[in-house]
């Protein structure tokens, strides 16, 4: 079952992917990465991540993406004004490339991670909310506390850098 | 096999309880609307206006469904679905009563049961935002796009009191799962006191309540698709059986917020007293209802009423029979009475929300902003905290 | 591709490379688009890349550290949004353009 449902999320999240790249108006680009981010959220269930799934949707789709779509909304971003600024040859050759270099880490992979044994669906429950708190607030007390920090100044900054000067 | 067998047997039940009971909360809706403002409400339409919704949904199936030329086809098609299937899906985690024994097999009264059941109703909600947003903007109308952008403003400003608020409860049962935060509420202080969360997190109970309001856009926080502000805001140019949609899904999330509420803070399917005195509640509340509508019947202030009345009295003495049969089969028993208390609370939270459509006010919507980030969320925030000291200090 | 090690499950090496593919396609959008906001999705999707990676890893080794990383980057992510898209927004207002391409006052 699990590969079944890899395969379909895999192919989902390419396709969202590749729909982020090529799509011309913004908005569009905005709605595939959210289904980018679903995709990888059901994947990270599948991995037994089941608290970073759900703060994926939560934070990630559900806030960061809502945010990028009101800014493309309210700037009116449109759509047909991107003439390609590269050569048509430049983009092959940077495409060819590019899927020489994957076909390249693909097979460094498989040869450094072949009998890694398989992920299976709730074949390993160790992402449950509690652990991650556990670790969050002893070990990781610190990051913690300069992320709450970080958070507070972008917060700032980012009220000072958008409103009206007056 | 079985599993599967069950869960879509669950499944349907579950459905088709849900679509009717849409149905039917919109017309509860319209008459005690109705009755607050001293008039009637449907009453036409079969008798006291029972079969008004069945016309409501002939009535929008068979509009014709025009699409605007204008529009941006792909969004304006995904944004209802995406707005319903989001508000439908949140049903699926929340549990309606205990385990039960049917035919030989155990089952949870409930369609699944997740262990972060919590986070993600919080994160369906979030991406609900999604379905306004884009009916908003795919409109290509400025009256809509500004409805669209502040709906889902005001939905994303009053998400954090709402996570707030249900984190309060959540240090005092040390759980994300629905079924056992309504296991942890069961049992009673000194023999006769539930031991709800509403009692330690009353703060939290009213901060819940008021961020539900606006998350599902309902009055007092309605600003952004009320029918004369905007000229209903983001659903103008949906007609027919998208507009149903959007309809559908506020009814849908006002259930889902209400019975959330339900399960958090009022204990879900655990009944007011001890349990085998207030099995009898339900016998003896049908029981009253019948006698009082026949003994109505007799002499009513309409004439229709000769005729409803009685009927209306018959049916709720039969339920009172059903309840009082079922003291002879504990499985029945168990099934009804959780279906009794949680139904009877969760139409309380809703006659609540129901009541505040008819009394209050809407407010302008810097004042509904204002009040978000500036009086419910340092509300909020200090609840956490107390409780979190609470729980500190008492647990050692 | 070699053949699954059991009927049921996935290869772990599957996850990798999904998260590699993922990644390049990051990069291939931030080189070749001119509009910021697309630029800056495609740094989005970059760090989601990476946060696969994180995951996967923390599933092979049985630590949760990884989510607790996982959890940073997101973190981090959030905040970096709103001061993008705050300072996309002051651009837009001084100059009037959202591609990048005409933002080049400081160039010889």
């Amino acid at each position: 079952m699990t590969p079944f449902f890899f395969i379909i999320l895999a192919g989902f999240a390419v396709f969202c992917a590749i729909s982020l790249v090529s799509q011309t108006h913004p908005i569009a680009s905005a709605l595939s990465l959210v289904g980018v981010m679903g995709a990888l959220a059901v994947l990270y269930l599948q991995l037994g991540a089941e608290f970073i799934a759900a703060a994926q949707m939560i934070v990630y789709a559900g806030a960061i993406m809502v945010l990028f779509v009101f800014v493309i909304m309210l700037l009116n971003a449109g759509a047909e004004q991107e003439a390609r600024r590269v050569s048509r040859l430049a983009r092959f050759t940077g495409m060819l490339l590019m899927a020489v270099f994957l076909g390249i880490i693909s097979l460094t992979i498989q040869a450094q991670f072949p009998k890694m044994g398989g992920v299976t669906f709730g074949a390993w429950v160790g992402g449950t909310a509690q652990e991650i708190g556990v670790l969050l607030f002893t070990t990781y007390l610190l990051p913690f506390e300069v992320t709450s920090v970080l958070i507070l100044i972008a917060l700032v900054g980012a009220i000072v850098l958008a409103r009206k000067e007056i | 096999m079985n599993f599967l067998l069950i869960s879509l047997i669950k499944t349907a039940v579950v459905l088709a309880v849900l679509l009717t009971g849409l149905a039917y909360l919109q017309w509860i809706e319209r008459k005690v609307l109705a009755h607050i403002q001293i008039r009637v409400g449907p009453y036409r339409v079969g008798p006291h206006g029972l079969l008004q919704p069945l016309a409501d949904v002939i009535k929008l199936i068979t509009k014709e469904g025009f699409v605007p030329s204008h529009v941006n086809k792909l969004f304006y098609f995904m944004a209802p679905w995406l707005a319903v299937t989001l508000a439908l899906i949140s049903i699926a985690v929340l549990p309606f009563g205990p385990q039960i024994e049917v035919f030989g097999q155990k089952t949870f009264m409930e369609l699944t049961d997740l262990r972060i059941g919590i986070l993600f109703v919080l994160a369906v909600s979030s991406v609900g935002v999604y379905g306004v947003a884009l009916a908003g903007w795919a409109s290509n109308n400025k009256y809509a796009l500004l409805g669209g952008l502040r709906s889902s403003a005001q939905m994303i400003s009053y998400e954090l009191p709402m996570a707030l608020a249900i984190a309060a409860p959540l240090l005092l049962v040390n759980t994300l799962s629905f079924r056992e935060v309504v296991n942890a509420q069961e049992g009673y202080w000194l023999g006769f006191i539930p031991r709800w969360n509403v009692i330690p997190e009353c703060v939290g109970f009213v901060v819940f309540l008021v961020a539900s309001f606006a998350e599902t856009n309902r009055v007092p926080f309605d600003l952004p698709e009320a029918e004369n502000e905007l000229v209903a805001g983001f659903h103008v140019e949906y007609g027919s059986m998208k507009f149903a949609s959007f309809f559908m899904a506020e009814y849908a999330n006002m259930i889902t917020v209400a019975a959330v509420a339900t399960l958090l803070f009022l204990g879900g399917w655990t009944p007011l007293f001890p349990a085998p005195y207030s099995n009898v509640i339900p016998v003896l509340l049908f029981a009253a209802t019948g006698l009082l509508l026949l003994i109505a019947g007799t002499a009513p202030a309409r004439r229709m009423d000769k005729y409803t009345f009685p009927v209306v009295g018959v049916i709720s003495l039969g339920i009172a029979l059903i309840f009082g049969v079922s003291f002879l089969v504990p499985v029945v028993q168990t099934i009804l009475m959780s279906l009794f208390w949680f139904l009877a609370k969760l139409l309380v939270i809703l006659f609540i929300f129901i009541w505040i459509r008819g009394t209050l006010p809407r407010f302008r919507y810097d004042q509904l902003m204002r009040f978000a980030w500036t009086i419910l969320f340092p509300i909020a925030m200090a609840n956490l905290l107390l409780t979190a000291l609470a729980v500190a200090w008492t647990t050692k | 591709m070699p053949a699954l090690p059991f009927p049921d499950s996935v290869p772990l090496s599957w996850y990798l490379i999904l998260s590699a593919v993922l990644f390049c396609l990051g990069i291939a959008g931030f080189v070749y688009r001119r509009n910021v906001i697309t630029v800056f999705m495609s740094i989005e999707l970059m760090l989601n890349a990476v946060n696969l990676t994180f995951i996967t890893f923390s599933y092979k080794l049985k630590h949760i550290d990884g989510h607790i990383f996982a959890f940073f980057v997101m973190v981090v992510a959030a905040a970096e949004a709103a001061v993008g898209l705050a300072i996309i927004l002051t651009v837009f207002k001084n100059r009037h353009t959202l591609l990048i391409d005409e933002v080049n006052t400081l160039k010889w």
